[in-house]
């Protein structure tokens, strides 16, 4: 045993008052859904903590209607300072309820306390800060000023009340009003910032939230009423989107899958380079769009760079997410965890080694150990598709060419990562790698005023900074 | 004392610089606005499309490598030739589009500064559509607009000159490659101005132009998976083939520029737009420390 | 998930040391030395200030947190070096390191008590059999501005006096113009001078102000023999700091990694609380290995982080929150 054994510091739960069941959010009202209800469970424990209402197409027709009243009637014809003044408000009051809303996010989606914490929930209210003041600047913009109307925003379970920041900031910034639905295995964040909203005294039908599965969230999108579908999951859900929209006029911007690749030098920094590897694949259970899930290291300092990363994966705490030390969460779900065996499953059948640190995993509940895969080839299916879970893919490179190369040999294209001490190299590299975001010797850095998106069918359109606001107003491209 | 029988021109497709005939060896017939015979047109076929999407691929990268500097002076020889060869211009509009000789003057004149307009784009377009951002660290960001890759252009149907150079100059100033379906009826222009790409410093490949019917080449681009993004203009009132193109551009998510509801006025000042739809942003975040 | 023993190999082989801690190609010249820590690979900055605030964050509790603070108070340099110093003072503060917490025979003693030199006899005389070790700097502390003969006697003198241990201050004139092997050979000759006493190879390293200057110097010292490596003297701004120590525990990890050999690691002045021991601690944990939470590989040189150990210590025995008129003021 360790002389320094961490012992238990679990946050607590009781600041957070999970209600039995939650209904719709619907022009400013929580109103019963008209489908067949869901529950959500802790990934972690696999507890049921809510039934939540399922919204059908009579209920997705309704919330579309409110949001178009708001538009028609409040939000639209509201002047910018004003509309700025609410976000304001909204940033503030989930900085004010940060903790409440960490704990919760934990509970739900299983990531690590400190990373709702120290991540999504501050980031959330960030964005609504920064965008509120966009509101009454629009003119400045480069984008002009006129807004779509109602926006259709579908999100996903990976980063749930970051996400509804992403798309409920600018959105309401530029003077639309939104029809949002969280994913099913995550709506309760949601939800409660619907309370927010009343909190806020935001005008009712500005935010609806509706809650269900695939099919509520196809019938939001397929609705005639919206001008806008934003999009942020899959790349098989992104395509099928973008055939339903297809003649129509809604505008769309898609925030798909990726395979990003993570570049690392001989002559890199070399202990932070192996931090921003952890980082890039091990943050959030490796449940992110622009994980760094293809380690491309050069062959001189490939045994070197894998010794120091498995010796650093052993010191990653993985277990309860509540705890404040732990490092990684829950998967979030049975059906992402059968996922992530069954592609690990065929690395090994395909020949790849298989390595992860001794760990034991909770009797309850839904968890994958950090793993990474060696002697990984472009040709195998672990280098190819998005796990989405824990589980680094490592491959090598001879000379600068063949890392652009392989990083560039995928259909995703939606970040990437190098790592050298030589400037020149950097920005060479970077301006070849067809990827939206590029982090050079540093990884999965987010922020309010940093466009993100990516090229090929990792999507289109940029959420975030200046660029972000394209997406909701009339005749403007980012 | 025997009149000179004229020279006739042959109309061939231009792809990787070069200008060959349809490898379908077929040709349709072109005619002028009163109906009257004018030439024979290469009918481009769907294996044309494929070999104009592989040379334009095999373009993109040098033609985007080049200095923003470097792709303005080439569009700016664009147009300086097409300047040069004014008169058989004017002569192809107001054969195709039956203007009269001094109409057919301002279009041409009008296409010529067009080319010179978006020359000037090519080194500030990243200045207007870039952005250092503060993030709240200590990063260095910056988001630069990159070309998309390689751009399916439908032409209009109609505006057979001013409305081809609107539409296919914005796409190449930023480094995208182009492989452009020409109007169908009014084909002639584009290939002149083929012939003048191929003299102008613009690298083989980098245009490809394809004369023959949208509705059956363009589903072959709108679906090929080495295409990276379309623009529909040339379909402009038919709403149907266009949502079957959009569907189609869903398959790797090409980034559309939708068909207009009819064919605009293209006198207008186009503003970034059109540019804009065929760039990506790119952001690259380094730390700042000692 | 434990920590697996370091089995990897030698870190420094990219940079051309040979294995097995012979390192007598690279300290042949100044050329060579610089082509060797040159080589070592970059630190970013921002990257290692981040990495240090998440290592301190981990939250520290009940039972892991009674350990800490004991394993803290026993790492302690109890630590006086002013002008005013005298004997009466010395003896008041080797005392306390005996027994830091009168009230309470279960707490434990410190590491050592470190002087100035002309202090060390009363040092030792008042510490005799304790345990507890005299410290004492030399070299002309703070500044290391004399010339070697100087620095040489002062080292001797102070283990004549009775000092086991010694800390020097590193030539950071010679360092910052590039003459690493001036650095190292009087790194050398003090050690020599040493005799049977540790040596603690001090950095400064708010003068050397970049990261990649810590790990220079970190293998600077190793390679010259030190037993231990030293933040700074607590004289100048910044004195030790968590992202400069952890650069240094890395050194010292990868340092035994290429020669099997471990190297101590000490922090100096600036850690005032049980809260940022903590934190070090941690970071000894993580990045170094378990194997460097003890005494005679990790040291905290403080002054008044001792009575904040012990308050903290008390109100995790008594439930409740204790003040500083329950302590000894030295």
């Amino acid at each position: 045993m360790s002389i320094f054994e961490y012992a238990p510091a679990p946050e607590s739960r009781a600041i957070v008052d999970i209600k039995g069941s939650y209904g719709l959010f619907v022009n400013g009202e929580f109103t019963d859904g008209h489908g067949t209800p869901f529950k959500t469970v802790n990934p972690a424990t696999e507890e049921v903590l809510a039934e939540v209402a399922e919204a059908d197409a009579s209920d997705v027709d309704a919330a579309v209607k409110a949001a178009r009243k708001a538009y028609d009637k409040v939000w639209g014809p509201m002047p910018g300072r004003e509309r700025a003044k609410y976000l304001y408000r909204i940033a503030r009051i989930l900085q004010e309820r940060a903790r409440e809303i960490s704990v919760l996010e934990t509970i739900d989606n299983g990531k690590p306390i400190k990373e709702s914490r120290d991540v999504d929930v501050p980031t959330a209210a960030a964005f609504f800060f920064y965008y509120a003041g966009w509101a009454d600047k629009l003119e400045h913009s480069g984008y002009g000023s006129t807004p779509l109307g109602v926006a259709g925003q579908v999100i996903p379970w990976n980063f749930p009340l970051l996400m509804l920041a992403w798309k409920i900031a600018p959105a309401l910034a530029c003077g639309n009003t939104v029809v949002l639905k969280p994913a099913e295995t995550t709506p309760l964040t949601a939800l409660l910032f619907a309370e927010i909203c009343q909190q806020a005294d935001l005008p009712p039908g500005v935010v609806n939230i509706i809650t269900g599965a695939g099919a509520t969230g196809e019938t939001l999108v397929g609705h005639p009423g919206i001008d806008k579908v934003a999009f942020t999951g899959s790349t098989g859900v992104g395509k099928a989107i973008a055939r339903t929209v297809a003649g129509s006029d809604k505008k769309i911007t898609l925030e798909l899958g990726g395979k990003a690749a993570n570049i690392v030098f001989d002559d890199a920094p070399m202990d932070q380079a192996i931090e921003g590897i952890v980082n890039g694949i091990f943050f959030n259970q490796g449940h992110v769009c622009c994980a760094g899930s293809r380690l491309l290291v050069q062959e001189s300092v490939a045994d070197e760079v894998l010794e120091r990363l498995k010796r650093r994966m052993s010191t990653l705490r993985l277990g309860d997410p509540l705890d404040k030390n732990t490092d990684v969460g829950a998967i979030n779900s049975a059906a992402q965890l059968a996922r992530i065996h069954e592609l690990s499953d065929v690395g090994e059948a395909e020949g790849a080694g298989r390595w992860s640190p001794e760990c034991e995993l909770p009797a309850n509940g839904f968890w994958f150990p950090p793993t990474v895969f060696t002697g990984v080839s472009q040709a195998h299916r672990i280098a190819r598709e998005e796990i989405f879970g824990p589980v680094l893919s490592v491959l090598t490179f001879r000379t600068p060419s063949e890392a652009v190369e392989k990083a560039n040999n995928t259909p995703y294209g939606l970040s990437a990562g190098i790592w050298t001490d030589k400037g020149s190299r950097i920005l060479d590299i970077a301006g070849r790698l067809r990827a939206g975001v590029v982090w050079a010797n540093t990884f999965n850095k987010f922020d309010p005023t940093s466009p993100f998106g990516g090229y090929k069918e990792s999507g289109y359109g940029r959420e975030g900074g200046r660029h972000g606001l394209a997406a909701y107003l009339k005749g403007a491209d980012a | 004392m025997s009149t000179r029988i004229d020279v006739r021109k042959t109309y061939k497709l231009f792809i990787g610089g070069a200008f060959p005939r349809s490898e379908s060896g077929y040709s349709y017939v072109v005619n002028d606005h009163k109906g009257a015979f004018v030439a024979n047109a290469a009918l481009a076929s769907r294996k044309d499309a494929r070999d104009a999407v592989g040379a334009a691929r095999k373009a993109q990268s040098g033609w985007a490598g080049r200095t923003a500097y470097n792709r303005a002076q080439i569009l700016y020889r664009v147009a300086e030739v097409m300047e040069d060869r004014r008169w058989q211009f004017v002569q192809a509009v107001q054969q195709s589009e039956g203007l009269s000789g001094s109409k057919a003057e301002r279009v041409v004149d009008e296409a010529v500064d067009r080319w010179v307009w978006y020359a000037g784009w090519a080194d500030k377009l990243a200045q207007v559509v870039g952005n250092a951002n503060p993030v709240a660290g200590p990063f260095f960001n910056l988001s630069t607009p990159e070309p998309t890759g390689v751009v399916a252009v439908l032409a209009p149907e109609r505006s057979s000159l001013l409305g081809l150079v609107s539409v296919l100059a914005p796409v190449i100033v930023s480094g995208n490659t182009a492989v452009l379906v020409s109007s169908y009826s009014r084909p002639l222009p584009a290939v002149n101005l083929a012939e003048v790409l191929a003299t102008s410093d613009v690298p083989g490949g980098v245009v490809n132009i394809l004369t023959g019917k949208a509705a059956t080449v363009a589903p072959w681009l709108a679906a090929h998976m080495d295409v990276n993004a379309i623009d529909l203009t040339g379909v402009a009132g038919d709403a149907a083939l266009a949502t079957d193109l959009e569907v189609a551009a869903a398959d790797n998510l090409k980034r559309v520029r939708r068909a207009p509801a009819a064919e605009p006025d293209w006198s207008a000042e186009p503003g970034l737009e059109p540019m804009t739809a065929f760039l990506e942003t790119k952001t690259v975040w380094h730390p700042m420390g000692v | 998930m434990p920590t697996t023993p370091t089995t990897e190999a030698p870190a420094a082989t990219a940079a051309g040391s040979a294995p097995g801690g012979d390192f007598s190609d690279v300290t042949r010249s100044d050329a060579s030395l610089r082509r060797f820590l040159h080589g070592l690979p970059g630190v970013d900055q921002v990257g290692a200030d981040a990495r240090a605030a998440s290592l301190g964050t981990r939250s520290i509790k009940t039972t892991a947190k009674a350990q800490a603070l004991d394993l803290a108070i026993r790492m302690v340099d109890l630590t006086t070096l002013e002008g005013a110093d005298t004997d009466g003072k010395v003896r008041a503060l080797a005392s306390k390191a005996v027994r830091p917490d009168p009230a309470d025979p279960t707490c434990p003693s410190v590491a050592a008590v470190c002087v100035y030199g002309d202090l060390a006899a009363t040092a030792r005389q008042t510490l005799g059999d304790s345990g507890v070790h005299v410290a004492a700097v030399a070299t002309a502390f703070p500044s290391g501005r004399a010339s070697r003969e100087i620095k040489l006697a002062d080292t001797r003198d102070a283990v004549a006096a009775g000092a086991d241990e010694i800390d020097m201050v590193i030539d950071r004139g010679a360092f910052l113009s590039g003459r690493y092997l001036e650095v190292f050979e009087e790194i050398v000759a003090v050690k020599e001078a040493c005799g049977p006493a540790h040596l603690k190879v001090i950095f400064e390293t708010g003068e050397l102000q970049t990261y990649d200057n810590v790990r220079r110097a970190s293998w600077l010292a190793m390679m010259a023999g030190g037993h231990f490596i030293k933040t700074s003297t607590g004289k100048t701004q910044p004195a030790a700091t968590l992202p400069v120590t952890m650069i240094m525990l890395e050194a010292v990890r990868d340092w035994r990694a290429a020669t099997g050999q471990m190297v101590g690691v000490k922090p100096a002045g600036g850690i005032r609380t049980a809260k940022d021991a903590i934190k070090y601690l941690v970071t000894v944990n993580e990045v170094a290995g378990p194997d460097w939470l003890d005494p005679d590989w990790f040291r905290f040189g403080a002054s008044t982080l001792l009575n904040d150990l012990l308050m903290q210590r008390t109100k995790m025995r008594t439930g409740r929150y204790s003040g500083p008129d329950y302590f000894t003021l030295d």
